[in-house]
């Protein structure tokens, strides 16, 4: 056949002989770091929270294509009303895609005991007063009672998404995969916040979607891996567990490798052209998808070393565990 | 496995015919769609509210000031009752649910009882008990307030009845395809597509709409005493849109329950005026008080406004009557509105709203469209330059399979396509290379092992199989969750990515096995392409 072109397949090599584990300390120390760095920014400086996880108004205001807005006159005027904390961030037209000065969101705070109906009104005359006639595009109002249910919910989510998870691996395969995987989704979810307080993203309930699917995507790159990992370990019943890791690292890279860069590149995709909704969610799955896919190779399957295997079905352990240290806990 | 088998080709073709008949509505503009025969499936794809544009209410049903409302009725029924009775009382003192009550003097302690008894028979709850007690507690004191049932019930009933008369004011506005549902407990979530105007929404569902028609207490201090802060324990202290300060009897004569029917009219300037009409009950009623307060001013309150306080030529018994006031033909016509949906039982907070216009919903669409078509046309590209046209084409087709698929599940449950959900689709379009990426590499490995094209192609189906599985089942996991913690938007994506799952399965293993099992038996190949 002269239809199979010039597949890239042919450019990777046939049989890689990485020696993943030979490196896992070390990757494994940087991740434990990077995992406490991302935890300790969580609570300082923080998460940027959304409106709706701590309650009160997005606007999204705009001019006509091509007139610019003031930003410093916006601000100034929403910050006159006393609505507590007031952000004012210029974006991307929705209809161009271009960041023209054109139209920004304006953040605040709706007081406890107003009406969200009026608060809002005096903003957009205020707004107009400022700076001039202006369209309302996006309005969001969420109060706290609601905000502190979706941020309980949220947190929930992904806890609940963790436990099951660890579940569904610990049914599927032995136990010890299940505290390798668990490690892994635990340092992906924290590294991906750590992503969203570096990049001061507004942590909304679209990032709590996105985060669910780093989960759902990790843990598929985990599957992968260890269920080449349970074949060889029936497959090469004498040879060393931390050889049989490598191995199958290495027998599913280029298939971590393909899906990997398809998947990254959509996203890449999805962060440029689906506009400013979609752009935090879609960055911060890409990172997601990357973070996983390394995690699968360095935090799961070295995890398991740790404990050892029970490979002769009698319930003896023949595979001696090894120690690579406290670190690699994160 | 590879072999050709009639039922898979059968079931590629059908899934194929199918997906298209039921995808295909989603192309059509509304019009066209309309002009489909009766047969063929015409539901396109449902749009999120941040998609076509809408509006977003969360609003809370407020049960706590509800049940204050009907505890103060209460309290001023017993007043009245007592004092009609000349019964002379020493205390009133309001409690959770009730009123506790000390008589005088003690000779009247049984004759206060029995009258408080015989009113609590009068009023019956929903469950066909007397929705309040009469109990002595000894001293000289009695409790009358309502049984436990009756204020577990009143929250309950509130919400449903909010839901009801919500739904008539929005149905009686003409505004269209606004979904109202209940929410937990107490909330209601009104979702309002297209153009319509949240502003008036709001001020549809924001008003309580309660009428009530009270007297004025005309004492010749009383309103001084109460301006200065004293103010009666049976009055309370009102003003109209102007400001002007009432000093109104909390008795209600008649409230808006008793109307049947409002609508909008004139006065004598031919200003516009609101005309109504009592029930018998309530023309019974407004005779009586009309009769009896010759010459004094009543009150008529919206919503603890005063719209008016006329003076009382005379007794008024046909049960007609007219209120007059500032209005504009607007505003009457309004309140017309809101007089014949009802009144609502408690006020409705609004605790969430997200209004999206219709032009930032379509440059959402726009912009979804673009990264899908992209996402896509990158996929494509990716996977022809990995494993060459005939294997990554064939996994091009089950992607358009996929697509189609999904689309057509899509249009079929009816399920809401938001933002979040065409990024949700993209994904699984991305992910839906992955069973096949499993499975060509583990044709590879199985050809590099020595075996013949066909057993590896046979192995690479049935060895990924499990892979594939166990991978996608985690996804779903992860659906699942969003689906029972997420809101809205979120809702969407966990359900496109369900969707997905199920139809990139189907379509990458399928129609990867009946075109390679095809192309197995028409080229008879001595090597694996993909595996040089």
């Amino acid at each position: 056949m002269s239809m199979n072109g010039w597949p890239i397949i042919k450019l990777l090599p046939h049989k890689t002989n990485f020696q993943f584990v030979k490196y896992a300390k070390g990757f494994a120390v940087l991740s434990a770091i990077l995992t406490v760095a991302a935890i300790i920014g969580c609570f300082y400086p923080g998460l940027n929270l959304g409106i709706d996880f701590r309650g009160g108004a997005s606007m999204e205001v705009a001019k006509p294509a091509g007139q610019v807005l003031e930003l410093d006159k916006l601000r100034g005027a929403v910050s006159g009303l006393d609505l507590g904390d007031v952000q004012v961030q210029g974006i991307a037209r929705r209809d161009t895609n271009l960041d023209d000065g054109s139209t920004a969101i304006v953040r605040f705070q709706v007081p406890e005991n107003e009406d969200q109906t009026a608060v809002v009104q005096r903003v957009e005359s205020a707004i107009t007063q400022a700076v001039g006639d202006v369209g309302y595009s996006g309005v969001s109002v969420v109060g706290s009672k609601v905000s502190g249910e979706l941020l309980s919910n949220g947190v929930m989510a992904l806890v609940v998404a963790v436990v099951l998870m660890f579940l569904y691996i610990a049914f599927r395969f032995p136990w010890q995969f299940g505290i390798g995987a668990v490690a892994g989704l635990l340092h992906d979810v924290a590294l991906t916040f750590g992503l969203i307080v570096a990049l001061r993203m507004e942590f909304s309930l679209n990032l709590v979607a996105a985060l669910l699917t780093v989960i759902g995507y990790s843990m598929n790159d985990t599957v992968v891996v260890f269920d080449r990992l349970r074949e060889n370990l029936r497959k090469y019943k004498v040879m060393p567990l931390r050889d049989v890791i490598d191995l199958s690292i290495n027998e599913t890279l280029s298939r971590t490798i393909i899906t990997g860069v398809t998947t990254v590149m959509v996203l890449i995709v999805l962060a440029v052209f689906g506009g400013e909704a979609l752009r935090g969610f879609s960055i911060t799955l890409a990172f997601g998808v990357v973070i996983g896919t390394f995690s699968s190779i360095y935090v799961g399957a070295p995890i398991i070393l740790l404990w050892g295997v029970d490979r002769s079905g009698g319930g003896k352990s023949d595979a001696t565990p090894v120690k690579l240290g406290m670190a690699s806990r994160p | 496995m590879i072999q050709l088998s009639r039922w898979k080709i059968i079931l590629v073709t059908a899934s194929l015919v199918i997906g298209l008949l039921l995808a295909f509505p989603s192309v059509l503009t509304p019009a066209q769609r309309e002009a489909l025969p009766g047969w063929l499936p015409r539901n396109g794809l449902n749009l999120g509210l941040d998609l076509q544009g809408g509006s977003y209410l969360l609003l809370e049903v407020d049960v706590p000031e509800m049940r204050e409302k009907r505890v103060s009725n209460l309290m001023e029924d017993v007043r009245v009752t007592l004092r009609e009775d000349q019964i002379n009382i020493a205390g009133m003192q309001r409690e959770a649910g009730g009123v506790v009550v000390t008589v005088a003097e003690g000779a009247q302690y049984d004759a206060a009882f029995n009258a408080l008894r015989t009113m609590s028979q009068q009023g019956v709850g929903p469950t066909g008990q007397p929705d309040r007690v009469a109990a002595k507690l000894g001293g000289g004191r009695i409790r009358f307030a309502f049984t436990d049932a009756a204020l577990a019930s009143m929250g309950a009933t509130a919400v449903d009845q909010s839901i009801e008369v919500v739904r008539r004011r929005l149905d009686s506005s003409g505004t269209k395809e606004i979904a109202i549902t209940r929410q937990g407990a107490d909330r209601i979530v009104i979702q309002a597509p297209g153009q319509s105007d949240p502003a008036e929404l709001e001020r549809l569902v924001g008003r309580t709409a309660q009428l009530t028609f009270q007297m004025v207490d005309t004492s010749p201090t009383g309103l001084n005493d109460a301006l200065a802060g004293r103010v009666p324990p049976d009055a309370e202290l009102l003003t109209d849109d102007l400001g002007t300060p009432y000093l109104v009897k909390k008795r209600i004569l008649v409230s808006g329950e008793n109307l049947t029917r409002a609508g909008v009219g004139a006065d004598q300037n031919n200003r516009p005026a609101i005309d109504f009409q009592f029930d018998s009950q309530g023309a019974r009623r407004f005779g009586e008080a009309t009769a009896q307060n010759l010459g004094k001013p009543f009150a008529i309150i919206l919503d603890g406004k005063v719209i008016s306080a006329p003076t009382i030529q005379s007794a008024i018994t046909g049960g007609r009557g007219q209120i007059t006031g500032n209005f504009t033909i607007a505003s009457a016509s309004e309140l017309v509105n809101l007089l014949n949906g009802g009144a609502l039982p408690a006020p409705l907070k609004v605790e969430e709203r997200r209004v999206v216009t219709a032009e930032l919903g379509a440059d959402a669409v726009a912009a979804g469209a673009l990264s899908t078509a992209l996402g896509f046309v990158v996929i494509v590209v990716f996977m022809i330059l990995a494993y060459g046209f005939l294997f990554g084409g064939v996994s091009v087709l089950g992607l358009i399979l996929n697509g189609i698929l999904i689309v057509a599940a899509m249009s079929l449950t009816q399920a809401t396509l938001t933002l979040p959900g065409i990024a949700g689709l993209i994904l699984t379009f991305a992910v839906a290379v992955d069973a096949n990426v499993l499975i060509y590499e583990r044709m590879r490995d199985e050809a590099r092992q020595g075996r013949s094209v066909i057993a590896s192609m046979d192995a690479g189906f049935n060895r990924a199989m499990g892979t594939i599985v166990d991978a996608n089942l985690t996804t779903l996991v992860a659906a699942l969750i969003m689906f029972m913690f997420g809101a809205g938007p979120v809702r969407g994506f966990a359900w496109t990515l369900t969707i997905g799952v199920f139809t990139s399965v189907f379509s990458s293993v399928l129609v990867a096995q009946v075109l390679l099992g095809y192309w197995l038996k028409v080229a008879k190949p001595k090597k694996l392409p993909i595996a040089e």
